[in-house]
């Protein structure tokens, strides 16, 4: 078959809603499309595993410790789910760490923000992973084969994590003032950093055209970020946090929340590396990656030994 | 600081969620040996009870059909039509057949 008939055939595929599966032939830019995007993915499952992690051994009940360390546990999964899937497009593991750490390979700039108090578990639960849900559900759609499937199993795994997120802000809007206080911080703090996730705003977002035209993308930033809007401005209103942007108003006729401009260049900064926490964050990743060498080494020796003993057991 | 890259083996894994019902794939982890393979894909593929049994096997060692030769591989099978049971045309009134 020539290159002109496999593009065709990929083509008519992508147009009939199939899903392109790890040994189809794909053009080289929708086969390094993806790996950027589901290693980029994965990479923030892991690193968000860091602001929760802060809190696991201050966590205020038995009960709240538990759900804490099964979100957080779950969120490692999720990396790894999606690790396995970018390895079907041929890049290795380790070279995927690799380009993590040397800044190559970005994650999403939201776990540049650290959680400073306990408000904070709450809201990365019901608004981080919300927001992550709204983009994860539409992805669940997404054309290549092994990314849709680990976003079907994701999602499944998502909506406890937000549920968990809400009912931390629920019981401290019904505490007492330092609580409800504390609750309000981190919804300021939160808010516009979750509208950020999305992404660019449509026009300005360079990959958004040809990842909708091969269906990576199924829905645009600004679609995904308004529907989250609209769900998560009423739940804020009924525990009675204030959304803090003095310019949102609900629209009668379009019947959605329309918010205030944001502030695309703290997400650039973020992005480029001058977050809060970025350089936290990646200093970590690098010596727990480090520090479990020798683990490493230690079950590939075993391993080794193990398959000699069996061969002298079979010629002896 | 200086990157270490080890990379343990990759494995597939098959997941069979309840008796009677075949194996199927969920996607592979990395280990080092067989045993660590079975647990790797216990804590990441069921953490909620999704499976009663597993199988792993190297990646290496699965063989597969090439998608782009679809067409010839499968081809022997198209011109007969008479393995399938439409094929035969039974009289009028013949019942339970
Ligand atoms: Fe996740
Ligand atoms: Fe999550």
């Amino acid at each position: 078959m020539t290159e002109e008939d496999k593009l065709k055939r990929f083509n008519i595929c992508i147009e009939q809603d199939e899903k392109i599966e790890p040994k189809d032939w794909m053009p080289e830019q929708y086969r390094k499309t993806m790996i950027r995007q589901i290693s980029q993915h994965a990479h923030s499952e892991v690193i968000g595993m860091q602001p929760e992690g802060n809190w696991v051994l201050r966590a205020p009940t038995l009960r709240a410790k538990k759900i804490l360390l099964a979100k957080i546990q779950d969120e490692g999964g999720h990396g790894l789910y999606l690790y396995s899937a970018a390895e079907t497009l041929g890049i290795d593991r380790g070279e995927m760490i690799k380009q993590l750490h040397e800044g190559k390979a970005k994650y999403s700039s939201i776990f540049n923000y650290p959680a400073l108090t306990w408000a904070d578990i709450g809201a990365i639960g019901w608004l981080v992973d919300g927001a992550a849900i709204v983009n994860q559900v539409s992805l669940q759609r997404t054309s290549y084969g092994p990314y849709a499937r680990g976003m079907v199993r994701i999602c499944k795994e998502e909506s406890f994590h937000q549920r968990q997120g809400y009912e931390i802000m629920v019981t401290m809007m019904n505490g007492i003032s330092e609580q409800k206080k504390m609750a309000q911080d981190a919804m300021d703090r939160w808010w516009w950093p979750a509208l950020m996730m999305f992404g660019p705003p449509d026009g300005e977002s360079v990959h958004t055209k040809q990842s909708m035209q091969w269906k990576i993308k199924r829905e645009s930033n600004d679609v995904l970020r308004q529907r989250f809007i609209d769900k998560t401005v009423d739940q804020a209103h009924f525990i009675g946090l204030e959304v803090p942007d003095k310019d949102l108003k609900f629209n009668e006729a379009t019947g959605h929340w329309e918010t205030g401009t944001i502030n695309w260049k703290e997400f650039h900064e973020v992005i480029n590396g001058n977050g809060p926490c970025n350089h936290q964050r990646m200093k970590h990743h690098i010596k727990a990656h480090n520090d479990g060498k020798w683990v490493r080494d230690a079950a590939l020796a075993f391993a080794e030994t193990e398959k000699n003993d069996q061969k002298q057991l079979i010629t002896n | 600081m200086q990157q270490q890259n080890n990379q343990l083996p990759l494995w597939e894994v098959f997941i069979q969620s309840k008796s009677g019902i075949p194996h199927k794939h969920v996607g592979s982890i990395h280990a080092s040996d067989k045993k660590m393979a079975l647990q790797n894909a216990r804590d990441i593929y069921t953490r909620r009870g999704e499976g009663r049994s597993i199988w792993v096997v190297l990646s290496e060692n699965i063989v597969s059909s090439a998608p782009g030769e679809e067409a010839e591989f499968f081809d022997p099978t198209d011109d007969k039509v008479y393995r399938h049971p439409t094929f035969y045309r039974v009289p009028d009134g013949v019942k339970h057949m």
